[in-house]
Order: structure tokens, then sequence, then C-alpha cells
């Protein structure tokens, strides 16, 4: 969409300037020949244009180069993420607000260390391999889970029994057509309910060169969750994992948002030391630099730390498709945020 | 004036349009049917006394209908409430059809067998949550995975999660788990690589016999160390019996910050520092990884610890 309106802009701007020269507009021609040549020669104009428009910027930044300046600025590259449409519930980091509603919340507990977390997690009625499969690797990851056979029992059934058992929390995998399609995550005892859209799964097997992990406690990533929506999620995924990860087993589990898709991932890492090649660092009016940085290489290799990464698996993709108050309830409940088509017109709106 | 016979010779062989004909047998669609079959006995039309149950919003009525009332359609039916409790209904059914023929009896009976049930099955399946259907057009899960694959690929996960790992280590939520920058654990490997140096020459011979020699090194080592506070002033003197020379420059180029740190370290690993210096082997980071079981004792470096733990890993699973 983008590319689509700058390329616009530009068309605009090229049919500007035949307008002024007192030329046809490549639509004006009948002819359809015609119309096509004047067409062609419209985009070659433009691409020679923008040729030219490259070799000077570069031009620029290579003198700037050899006199020791800093390159003028390039322009920011346009993508969804900086492009975003405004959404007035992005927090800020000083919202006393946010964080005073969080202090109050039902996680609040669990991030004031009252609680230990633990999850049971089910599935809908008749689970097939795949969904087994699944949960088997989930139970891998999360510390603290207990797998229970759903059996005919109704959710409502089954929430009263965690709750009564003091678990945290709760997952339902739904299952359509023999594959896991959906997860309900409930936080107990008193809600919220998250549904989400469970999608590309891909168990550690299939990931490869994939690691075992330890049993070590993991560390949380959570990524991105920006709005008071997102927050509130985010906290309902944190409220799984435990508080004091063990940093010695060097594992983590990363929930990255990123156009409301949240990304699960689970890593093993590893910090080193290595050369790490960067930008020379330009100093303006810098004479005494000016002989040796020509002859110099634009980089400079310094000793730096880096983390390499080791994916554990399993991978999936998670969607909020409603965020529901109190405990599971189709009936009655009370949705604090539900996806409604309409909110999918435009690809620039995001609500985590 | 009523007459059964006509009416039902009518029914049977004219017309009926509550008449369900079907190649076996004919049944009846006429609500007031007390068994729902199309025959003279069981025809709530072609009888004048007659007797029958409905289920009107989960409450179950007994109708019944005399002939003296036949002229008037507005009062034909009689209708009784029957409790909810089975056994008081059909003591009921046996108080208002006590004079009635058992044919009518019996299949009221029976009738009321089958509503009672069907109504508590009713209401189990009322209580009971049922699952819901939804559809999911290809359009929009097309779109989503569309979406999905490009969110992805904005996300750049890998950088990303690397890029937060380093900002905790910088910032130290990991405390001194780690020990970066290691600059200032190389410049005690390379001296340490010196003192052993230094040592090879003189000390080859106690080599063979480790044990005692090691022993009096801690004790003497130790007594000294108490006279300082900072363990790598201590780990410097240390090494200054050596080799004189380097003492100065180590303490001078620690930075604060890490000395702390390594003070930790040192203090776990005091007692294994000692006896290394007696030993004649230069120590290399890229030796230590398969450390053979004699060699734990002697080697400081915090290398080790980091290198071990991975091949526990490893060899756990």
């Amino acid at each position: 969409m983008g590319k689509r309106m700058r390329q616009d802009e530009e068309e605009d701007a090229g049919e500007e300037a035949l307008r002024k020269a007192g030329e046809k507009l490549p639509s004006q021609f009948k002819n359809k020949q015609k119309r096509t040549a004047a067409y062609e020669k419209v985009k070659k104009d433009k691409s020679i244009e923008k040729k030219k428009r490259i070799k000077l910027r570069d031009a620029a930044e290579k003198q700037a180069l050899e006199l020791g300046e800093a390159p003028p600025p390039r322009k920011a590259q346009r993508t969804i993420e900086n492009t975003r449409e405004q959404d007035e519930t992005v927090a800020l980091p000083d919202d006393d607000e946010l964080q005073a509603d969080e202090g109050l919340d039902e996680f609040s507990s669990h991030f004031s260390r009252e609680r230990v977390p633990k999850l049971l997690i089910t599935t809908s009625q008749e689970c097939s391999t795949n969904t087994r499969k699944f949960i088997k690797e989930l139970l891998t990851v999360i510390p603290n889970t207990y797998y229970y056979k759903r059996r005919s029992y109704d959710l409502k059934q089954i929430v009263k029994y965690a709750s009564n058992r003091e678990f945290t929390s709760m997952f339902v995998v739904n299952e359509n057509r023999k594959n896991p399609n959906g997860l309900l995550v409930v936080n107990l005892p008193e809600g919220p309910t998250a549904h989400f859209k469970l999608s590309s799964i891909k168990l550690s097997k299939k990931i490869k060169g994939h690691g075992k992990p330890t049993r070590h406690m993991p560390e949380l990533l959570l990524n991105n969750f920006t709005t008071r929506l997102g927050h509130r999620v985010g906290r309902l995924l944190a409220s799984i994992f435990p508080q004091d990860p063990q940093f010695k087993g060097r594992r983590t589990v990363t929930f990255h948002n990123q156009r409301d898709f949240i990304f699960f991932r689970h890593h093993r890492y590893v910090f080193e030391e290595k050369e790490v090649k960067e930008k020379a660092p330009v100093v303006p009016g810098d004479d005494s630099g000016k002989k040796s940085k020509k002859s110099a290489p634009k980089t400079v290799t310094r000793k730096g730390v880096i983390a390499r990464l080791q994916e554990c698996g399993p991978r999936f993709t998670l969607k909020l498709q409603s965020l529901q108050a109190g405990t599971f309830d189709s009936k009655y409940g009370e949705y604090e945020w539900v996806h409604k088509p309409d909110m999918d017109t435009s690809r620039r709106r995001f609500f985590l | 004036m009523q007459s059964d016979e006509i009416i039902w010779q009518v029914i049977n062989h004219v017309h009926c349009s509550y008449k369900a004909k079907m190649q076996t047998q004919n049944f009846c669609r006429n609500e007031y049917n007390v068994t729902g079959l199309c025959n003279r006995s069981s025809c709530p039309l072609a009888n004048s006394r007659y007797a029958t149950i409905r289920e009107i919003d989960g409450t179950l009525y007994l109708y019944m209908k005399s002939i003296e009332r036949s002229h008037a359609p507005k009062d034909l039916w009689e209708r009784v409430k029957l409790s909810r409790n089975y056994g008081k209904s059909l003591e009921l059914i046996d108080k208002h059809l006590e004079h009635w023929p058992k044919f009518l009896v019996h299949k009221n009976k029976q009738r009321l067998t089958k509503m009672t049930q069907y109504l508590i099955r009713m209401r189990k399946l009322a209580l009971k949550s049922k699952r819901k259907l939804v559809t999911m057009p290809a359009k929009e899960v097309k779109r989503e995975k569309r979406r999905e694959a490009k969110a992805l690929t904005a996300a750049v996960l890998d950088k990303s999660i690397e890029k937060e790992l380093l900002e905790r280590l910088q910032s130290g939520t990991y405390g001194d788990i780690y020990n970066f920058p290691v600059k200032e654990y190389e410049k005690v490997l390379a001296m340490e690589e010196m003192e052993a140096k230094g040592e090879d020459s003189e000390d080859e011979e106690e080599e063979e016999e480790e044990e005692e020699p090691e022993v009096e090194y801690v004790e003497g080592y130790e007594m000294e160390e108490e006279d300082d506070d900072d363990a790598m002033e201590d780990f410097a003197q240390g090494a200054g019996r050596m080799s004189d020379s380097e003492d100065d420059d180590e303490e001078q180029s620690d930075d604060d910050s890490d000395a702390s740190e390594e003070e930790d370290v040192k203090a776990s690993l005091k007692s294994k520092k000692v006896p290394k210096k007696s030993l004649k082997v230069p120590s290399k980071r890229g030796q230590d990884g398969p450390a053979p079981t004699n060699r734990k004792k002697r080697r400081p470096h915090v290398e080790i610890e980091y290198e071990e733990e991975r091949e526990m890993q490893n060899a756990d699973f």
C-alpha cells in the first residue's frame, strides 16, 4: 500500500511536469499504440530520474566520508510499523494510571510473587495425535504444568476443579480437522480469559538444528506489547511462567508481538565475545584523522559481546480473538475486547 | 349430532388431512392423538369419548372429552394439570379415567411415561454446554496467513531476541553469572601463564608429587589473604611472588565494577586456584572444555564453569 502511495505521488509529479510543458498526458491519447508509447516514455524518464538521484546521493555520501564528515541522513524507510495508525491507548513509559491499574489487576499477586504459577492443560473434546504432540511439547517448555484429559466435562466444571486445586491458569487447546487451531488461556481463579487463534505450529523435531532444553526455569521476553490491551495480554501470558528464572539454564521463552501476531519461540542462548565490525566513528572537523581514514577501511573491528541462539521449539503463532473478563463463560460472559471483521479493514491499525 | 361411525368411515375411506400414509401403516398428525397411529380406537375425531396427554411449555395436562359436551366445541376438552411427580400423575390419571375403557387408560399411562422421560432428557440437555460451529471464510484465512508471514519477516525474531538478551546482560539482569567483558580475565590468564612458565623451570620435580606441597601452599596463601581484603590484590601479590614485574600494572588496570565480580568468583575458586600455581601447564581458554577430572582442581578460570555447564546439558538428554 505504501509503495502504491509513493508511486502515486511520483506519478502525480510526472503528470504535473507534463502538464506544465504543455504536453499531452499518456491517458489523453486515444490511439492505443501511441498511448502505450507515451506511458513507456514516462516510465523510462522516471527510472532515469531515480538512477540519477541515487547516484547523487552516493556521491554525496562518499564525499562526506572523504572529508571526514557525517554523511547526510538517508530517508527512513516507510514500514507498516512506523506508519501505524495512532492509537490513544498506547501506553507511555510514565503512564501512572496504567501502573496503578496493573498494581490492582488479577495478575498483581503473580508479579508480587505471592503465588506460584501452576498450569493445567486440557483439550477440546476428542483430541487427536497432533494436539497431543503439541501439548507434550508445551509441557516441556512451561514449568509446573499438568495435562488433564478432557473427557466429557464442561469447561466451567474444569475451571472450578482447577481453581480448587490452586492452579493459577488453564490452557484449552482447540482443534479443527485433527490439527490444533485455537488456544484458550484462562487465568484462575477470577479471569480474564483470552481466546487465541493458534497457527504455524512447528514442533521441535521439525526445527532444523533444534536444541534440547534443560529443566531450569526459563526467562521470559515479552516484546512489543504497547497498548493497554497489549499490556494486559502480555501480563496474562507472563503469569504462566514463574517469576524467578534460573539464568544458569540460559533458556528463554519469547512472546514477540508484531502486527497483532504473537510469535512464540523457545531458545537456548550463549553470550560470546567476538570481533564485531562497526562503522568507523566519524568526527567532523577532525583533521588529524583525515589521511589515515582515506587508506583505512570504513569499518573498524572491536571486541564485543554477542548472543548466540539455538532454538529448542516448539514455535507457534497466536492471534487474539477475544478477551473476556472473568473465567470462561460463553453465554453470559462480559467481553473486554472482541475481534470483529471490520477491524481488519486497515492494515495499519493494531490493537496490541 | 355426533356420529362416530360416519366420521370414521369418512376418515378411513375418503379423506383425512391428519392422515400420513406410509407403506406399512398410517400415522396421525392430530395433536390430540394418544398413540400417533391412525386407527379406529385411537382417532381423536371419530371417538366421542377420548382422553389424551399434551405437553404445553414443559407441563403435562390430561385432556378428556365426552359426548355430553360435543355440541359445544369451546368446552369440548376438559383439562387437568398433571403433577411433575410421575407417581402422582399416574394416580391422577387413574382417578380421572376411573370408568373409562382400559385401552385409553393404558395408552395414556404409556404416553405419560414417554413424555416424562423426554422432559427429563430435555432439561438435562439444556444444562449441557453445546459446541458452536463457526465458519472460517477462506478469504480471511488466506489473508491472515499472508499477513502473518509478512509480520514474521518484519519481526526479525532472532535479531530482536538477541538484542533484548544483550540489553539484559548490559543492564545487569544476570548479575555475576557472566564475566563480560572478558578483558580482565584474559589479563589474569596471561599473568598465570607467565607464572606457570616461570615456575616450570623451578618446580618441575614437585609436579610429580602434587598433593602434599599443595596443602602447604594453601595455608600460606590464605594467611596472607587475611591481611588484605581485596582479593584481586592478593591475587596480584600471589602472582608477584613468582614474577614481580607484572604486579603493579594489573592492579591499576582493573575496573572497579568488575573487581567485585571477580571477587566472588575468586572466593569460590580460591581453594582450586592455589594448587594451580605449582602446575606447569600454561592456561589457554580453548583447553578448558574437555577438562579431565584431575585437572579440575587447578584451574580457576571462569570459562571452566561456562563450558562445563554446556556439556552437562548435552549429557542430560
